[in-house]
């Protein structure tokens, strides 16, 4: 008994030892932040890196999450004569829930992972400790730029997958099932609201940027530096990023409804 | 007892553990200005953590480290900084920018420390990677190099910012002999011609010998002997007998801590 509540303790202690590492971390890197000013050329390549890399994956997904959206949505509204009301279903439901979610989730898995990567092989290649050693401070100089570059790419994302996925939603409901160009606009246009669709969605995008992006680098950054570390670093950066993402969006979700 | 007269580095009661594995239990140290002064010891004695310590990546349990009359320990981010930018470090793997090609991983610490005009720049860093005779594959990217290139690269880079010393990990590890004879070469000539303070960390007893002007040889967290190579190959101690002409036979057991052979074979029966 007395083990296992001694075991317990110790993994609370190793729990809360670790967040404060990782807030540290984050206040380290946002101190770098004036790095970004001086030399926005850091950011725009991790943009490019972080952002514009990702892009493939996003609108391939928006698009046809759109279209089973549709499909889904046409199945069960024509069944009560609401088949007007698909335009306005699928773009509350992007907005609102899956185009944060589901960017991030994507973003984890493509961009976390291959930050995590290369901060970790970074570490393990001793090439964080010969900056450090050319007077160098490797978070202002590596982690500040990349995680500012999550934390800006997200919510471009999502309204990527967002768009995407209308445009997929549109082809299946006007295109294929018949429903009404008119109606579909029109409705949209009369039934998403700018505060309680697009911003919050918005809002949700930007926390899970901020948090994603800080569970990448605050992986790579603290990994052991071999390769069982770094490949384990990576696989948590996944893990942690996408029950991240589902917890904190229930609680965001909980917040933001009426 | 360590030399005090014109030391660059001073370590002194140096301890230092790694959770319950205690690497430095009071070590007394001084690099010499103007020399090469190496730390020899097998491996796992902890000189790469030595290394460490002098450019303030890890602090001591207990203890001073002061180069140039500075306590690294003592100093904050910003001053600590200033400092690393005298000291050039060499690491083992070279630790090479691996999307940058060798002309700008020569340039990285000008363009980073200074404001230097683009043709000055070019300049300088023909001229460091010329002193390591790397200057025609300025082009090549890090995973083009052989190790030995890597690190007469990782040299010339450690050389941009003209430090006052620099600190070698290692730098003869699986180098072919072409290779380590060229490094040994280098690394008197440059220490000669900058004058500047070389720190060489080795367990390559020969090449090691051939360019230093003291040795510290270190084991089980303290220094066991130091002086000139000459003296320590024909020291009257064991232990750096042993190490010195690496003999099988000796104070450093073959073995790793075990129980008798018999009590793991046979269990408690035997």
């Amino acid at each position: 008994m007395t083990g296992w509540l001694a075991r317990l303790g110790a993994g609370w202690i190793r729990a809360v030892r670790h967040l404060g590492r990782a807030l540290l971390l984050l206040l380290r890197i946002l101190e770098g932040i004036d790095e970004l000013i001086r030399r926005p050329r850091l950011l725009v390549e991790q943009l490019f890196s972080v952002g514009v890399l990702t892009v493939l994956i996003i609108a391939v997904s928006g698009l046809f999450v759109g279209m089973v959206l549709s499909l889904q949505g046409y199945h069960i509204l024509s069944q009560f004569k609401a088949d007007s009301a698909l335009g306005v279903m699928v773009a509350a439901s992007l907005l609102r829930e899956l185009g944060p979610v589901v960017t991030a989730l994507l973003f984890s898995g493509r961009a976390g992972s291959a930050l995590t990567a290369e901060i970790g092989l970074m570490k393990a290649t001793e090439q964080l400790s010969g900056l450090e050693m050319m007077a160098v401070d490797p978070v202002r100089r590596v982690l500040t730029p990349r995680f500012m570059a999550g934390f800006l790419a997200m919510p471009l994302l999502a309204a990527l997958f967002s768009a995407l996925g209308v445009i997929g939603g549109w082809f299946v409901g006007v295109g294929l099932l018949g429903v009404d160009d008119g109606t579909w606009w029109v409705q949209m246009q009369a039934r998403i609201d700018w505060h309680q669709d697009l911003l919050n969605g918005i809002i949700k995008s930007l926390v899970f940027g901020w948090v994603c992006t800080w569970i990448a680098v605050f992986q790579g950054y603290n990994c052991l530096p071999t390769s069982a570390g770094v490949s384990g670093a990576t696989t948590r950066t996944v893990v942690h990023s996408s029950l991240a993402v589902l917890g904190l969006d229930f609680v965001l979700t909980a917040l933001m409804i009426k | 007892m360590p030399i005090e007269s014109d030391s660059l580095v001073k370590i002194r009661d140096l301890c230092f553990s790694r959770g319950e594995r205690v690497i430095f239990d009071g070590v007394d140290i001084d690099i010499p200005r103007g020399k090469v002064t190496a730390i020899m010891g097998p491996s796992g004695t902890g000189k790469t953590t030595l290394l460490k310590l002098i450019g303030g990546q890890l602090a001591p349990d207990r203890g001073t480290i002061e180069v140039d009359g500075l306590n690294v320990h003592a100093l904050n981010r910003r001053e600590l900084y200033q400092l690393r930018m005298r000291m050039g470090m060499l690491f083992q793997s070279g630790a090479l920018l691996t999307d940058l090609n060798v002309f700008e991983n020569v340039a990285y610490p000008l363009r980073e420390h200074t404001s230097l005009s683009e043709s000055m720049l070019r300049k300088l860093v023909l001229l460091k990677l010329e002193a390591v005779g790397l200057r025609g594959a300025r082009d090549l990217m890090p995973a083009e190099l052989s190790g030995g290139m890597a690190r007469r690269v990782a040299l010339a880079r450690a050389m941009a910012l003209d430090p006052m010393m620099v600190m070698y990990d290692e730098p003869f590890t699986g180098q072919d002999p072409i290779s380590m004879g060229v490094l040994v070469k280098l690394i008197r000539q440059l220490n000669d011609a900058a004058r500047i303070t070389s720190i060489l960390v080795s367990h390559d007893v020969e090449e090691t010998c051939a360019i230093a002007d003291l040795v510290y040889v270190i084991s089980g967290g303290r220094v066991i002997e130091f002086g000139p190579p000459r003296q320590l190959q024909q020291s009257g101690s064991e232990w750096t007998r042993q190490f010195m002409h690496g003999l099988p036979d000796g104070p450093v057991p073959f073995h790793y801590p075990a129980p008798a052979l018999e009590q793991d074979l046979f269990g408690a029966a035997a």
